[in-house]
C-alpha cells in the first residue's frame, strides 16, 4: 500500500517518487489517521516496515520500552496480532465499536536522512472517541520515523506520547 | 440512617450464590470500607520502593491517602498523610526522598515517623493545645508489618499478626521471593494504572476464574493463533503471543491439569496453566537456561529445582492484593466508589537474574496488565458489563456456585476445588467477606459454613 494508492478524498496524492518533504509527511500523517479514524485497520498496518515498531510510553520522556513498561509497545509481531484482533467479531472491547476524530497539526521534520529518503516527523495531534456514552480526548506528540523506499512512503517506527500517559485509564483498545 | 443488621448482611451470600446487592449498594460499600479495609492487613508497598531513610511513596488504604516512609531510624512508618492542623494532604508527590514532611498551608513540619517538628505562631494557640502530643501528629496507622519485604498495614489496633493473617499463603511470597538468585526484589519499570467502572470485588474474582479466559479473550487467543511465527520479532512480542496463545488452553487441559487451592481469610492461588515448552522455563529459551545457571550457582542445584518446580500462577491476598511470581507481577485493587475502582499493577526485578529476564517481565506486564493490552481490555470490559446488568434486578442472585459439590480439604488448613474451574475461591472470598462485615456474631476462622459447603441446600 502507497500513499498514492490510498483514496485521497481530493487530497493530492504523494507519488513514490518525491523525495520526503514537509509537505508529503504531513498529507502521510493525516491519510494515516484517516485510516484509523476509518476502522482501516490493515492498511494502516501495511504503512509499517516489515521490522517496524509502534510505541506508546507509559511515563513522559520514557528512555526506552525495555526496562519500563508502555501502555502499548508492539513489534511488527504483535502488531499484526493487534491489528488482527481488531477484526475479530469477538472483541468485547469494541462492541460496540469505538468511533473516533483524530486532528493533526504543528507538524515538523526533526531529522532528514542526507538523500532526503529517511526522516523523523514531529506532530501534535488530538484524538475524541465516543464508546458507550463516554467520550474521551485524548493528546500528545507523535514522533514517526518515515521512510521513503520502493512501496512508497513507510513507518519504520512510531511514538505516541501521550500528555496523560501516567494516568489511570480505562482499557485503550484502538491504536493512537 | 439505620446500619445494615449482620443478619441483613448474612443473608445477602447463600450457599453458591450472592445476591447482586453487595456489588452496587453503596451502604454495603461503605460497610467494607470500613469494616474490610478499616481492619483488615493491606498491603501498601514493597520495602525496595523506600530503601533508604528518608525515602517515602504515597500509598493508600481504602480511600484513605497515606505515605509509607523510611525514618531517620531506618524504621518503616505508615502515615496518614495528613496535616494534624487543618487536614490538608501533607505530600503531594508519589514518591521521594526528604528530611522531614512540611505542610504547604502554614509551614507545619513533620519528623519522618510522623511527629511533629515545629509550628509557627505556637503562642497563638490556647493553652490546651499540647504539640507535643502524640495525637497532634501524621498519625501513624496502628499496626505496620513486613513479610520479607512485602509491606501491609491495618487499621486494626489489635488482630492477628500479619504473618498469621498470611497463613500457607506466605508459601506465595517465598515463591516470589525465592526466585530471586541474589535473594532480593526490586519494584522496576514503572507502574500502570487502569480503572474500570465496576466494583472492586469483580477484580479478584476473575484472577482464578479458569473458565473465563476462552470466552473473554477469544479475539487475543484467535488472533495469536493465527500468528505467523516467521515475522520479524524483536523478542517483546513472543512472550506476550505465548501468554495470548495459552488462554485458549481447553477445559479439558483446565480441569485435569491445574488446581485451585483456597486458605483462611480469603486468600487462594491457582495452579500454572502453562508447561516448559509454553512460556515460563522454555528450556531451550537462552535467556532462561542462564537464569537457571545462576539460580544453580547462588542457591545450589537441589534447592534451584525445588524453586523452580513450584507451579503456582496467580496468588490472590485477600480482599485487594494479587501476585504472580513467574513473570514478577503484583497487582492491587484500589476501590474508589461502589463502582468505579482503579488497579496499580507493578513489576520486579530479580536479583541476580539476566537483564533480559526482566525485560521478560515488562513485556509480559505490557500484555497482562496494560491499559493498552490486547488481553486486559476485554476483562475491563467484562467488569463494566457486569456493572451494567446489575442495574437489573432481573436476576436477584449471582451463582458461584460451579465445582461446589467437590471441594475438598487440603493438607495446609484450606480447601481446594475438584479441579481449577471451580468457584471455590470465590465461595471462600465471601466466606471471608461475612466474617468481616456481619460482625455482631463473628465467625471464627476463614471459612464460615454458610456458602461453602455442599451438604445444605439453598434455602
Amino acid at each position: 500500500m502507497t500513499v498514492a494508492e490510498m483514496k485521497p478524498g481530493g487530497t493530492k496524492p504523494a507519488s513514490a517518487k518525491v523525495v520526503l518533504g514537509l509537505a508529503e509527511c504531513e498529507q502521510f500523517l493525516i491519510q494515516e489517521a484517516r485510516l484509523l479514524d476509518d476502522g482501516r485497520f490493515d492498511e494502516w498496518l501495511n504503512l509499517f516496515t516489515a521490522d517496524a515498531w509502534y510505541w506508546v510510553p507509559s511515563q513522559p520522556n520514557q528512555e526506552n520500552p525495555r526496562d519500563t513498561i508502555s501502555l502499548m509497545y508492539d513489534d511488527r509481531r504483535l502488531l499484526e496480532t493487534r491489528v488482527r484482533r481488531l477484526a475479530s467479531p469477538r472483541i468485547y472491547s469494541q462492541e460496540p465499536r469505538s468511533r473516533t476524530s483524530r486532528m493533526i497539526g504543528n507538524v515538523t521534520i526533526e531529522e532528514a536522512a542526507p538523500d532526503g529518503k529517511a526522516c523523523t516527523v514531529r506532530s501534535k495531534f488530538q484524538l475524541l472517541e465516543y464508546r458507550r456514552e463516554t467520550q474521551r480526548i485524548f493528546g500528545g506528540t507523535c514522533y514517526h520515523h518515515l521512510i521513503q523506499g520502493e512501496k512508497g512512503i513507510q513507518i519504520a517506527w512510531k511514538r505516541v506520547d501521550l500528555v496523560n500517559c501516567d494516568a489511570p485509564h480505562e482499557g485503550l483498545v484502538v491504536p493512537f | 440512617m439505620t446500619p445494615i443488621a449482620g443478619e441483613q448482611i448474612r443473608s445477602l451470600v447463600q450457599p453458591g450464590r450472592v445476591h447482586r446487592r453487595v456489588y452496587t449498594d453503596e451502604e454495603i460499600f461503605d460497610l467494607e470500607l470500613e469494616r474490610i479495609f478499616g481492619s483488615a492487613w493491606i498491603y501498601v508497598g514493597h520495602e525496595s520502593q523506600i530503601k533508604l531513610p528518608g525515602d517515602f511513596l504515597a500509598t493508600r488504604i481504602g480511600r484513605k491517602p497515606l505515605l509509607l516512609v523510611r525514618d531517620s531510624d531506618g524504621n518503616i512508618q505508615l502515615l496518614h498523610n495528613q496535616c494534624a492542623h487543618r487536614g490538608s494532604m501533607v505530600v503531594a508527590s508519589d514518591c521521594g526522598h526528604t528530611s522531614e514532611f512540611r505542610c504547604c498551608y502554614h509551614g507545619w513540619t513533620y519528623h519522618l515517623d510522623g511527629r511533629l517538628k515545629a509550628a509557627p505562631l505556637l503562642h497563638g494557640y490556647p493553652s490546651h493545645f499540647d504539640p507535643k502530643n502524640s495525637d497532634t501528629a501524621m498519625r501513624r496507622v496502628p499496626r505496620v508489618a513486613s513479610y520479607r519485604g512485602f509491606v501491609f498495614g491495618s487499621h486494626a489496633k489489635d488482630g492477628p499478626s500479619l504473618e498469621d493473617f498470611l497463613g500457607y499463603m506466605t508459601t506465595s511470597f517465598d515463591d516470589l521471593i525465592d526466585r530471586a538468585p541474589d535473594g532480593d526484589l526490586e519494584v522496576a519499570g514503572g507502574v500502570f494504572k487502569h480503572t474500570y467502572r465496576g466494583n472492586w470485588k469483580l477484580y479478584l474474582e476473575n484472577l482464578c476464574d479458569a473458565a473465563h479466559p476462552l470466552f473473554v479473550h477469544q479475539s487475543s487467543i484467535d488472533a495469536a493463533q493465527q500468528q505467523s511465527d516467521d515475522t520479524y520479532s524483536d523478542g517483546s512480542g513472543e512472550i506476550a503471543i505465548r501468554q495470548m496463545r495459552q488462554n485458549g488452553a481447553s477445559y479439558s487441559f483446565w480441569e485435569a491439569n491445574v488446581g485451585i487451592w483456597t486458605y483462611p481469610n480469603g486468600h487462594s492461588f491457582l495452579g500454572d496453566y502453562h508447561d516448559d515448552a509454553k512460556l515460563v522455563a522454555a528450556l531451550n529459551d537462552p535467556v532462561f537456561r542462564e537464569y537457571h545457571a545462576a539460580m544453580e550457582a547462588k542457591k545450589g542445584k537441589q534447592q534451584a529445582k525445588k524453586i523452580l518446580d513450584t507451579r503456582r500462577w496467580n496468588s490472590n491476598v485477600y480482599p485487594n492484593l494479587s501476585f504472580m511470581s513467574q513473570f514478577q507481577q503484583l497487582r492491587v485493587v484500589h476501590p474508589l466508589t461502589v463502582n468505579q475502582t482503579v488497579v496499580h499493577a507493578y513489576t520486579f526485578r530479580l536479583g541476580g537474574a539476566p537483564t533480559r529476564m526482566f525485560e521478560n517481565a515488562i513485556s509480559f506486564a505490557n500484555i497482562v496488565n496494560g491499559t493498552g493490552s490486547l488481553v486486559l481490555t476485554d476483562d475491563l470490559e467484562i467488569y463494566n458489563r457486569i456493572d451494567l446488568g446489575l442495574l437489573s434486578a432481573g436476576s436477584e442472585w449471582l451463582e458461584i456456585g460451579r465445582g461446589y459439590e467437590g471441594d475438598q480439604p487440603d493438607e495446609h488448613g484450606g480447601w481446594r476445588g475438584k479441579n481449577s474451574t471451580s468457584e471455590i475461591y470465590i465461595r471462600n472470598m465471601f466466606d471471608t467477606w461475612l466474617n468481616y462485615m456481619a460482625v455482631e456474631k463473628p465467625i471464627n476462622g476463614g471459612r464460615s459454613s454458610v456458602s461453602s459447603h455442599a451438604a445444605e441446600s439453598r434455602p
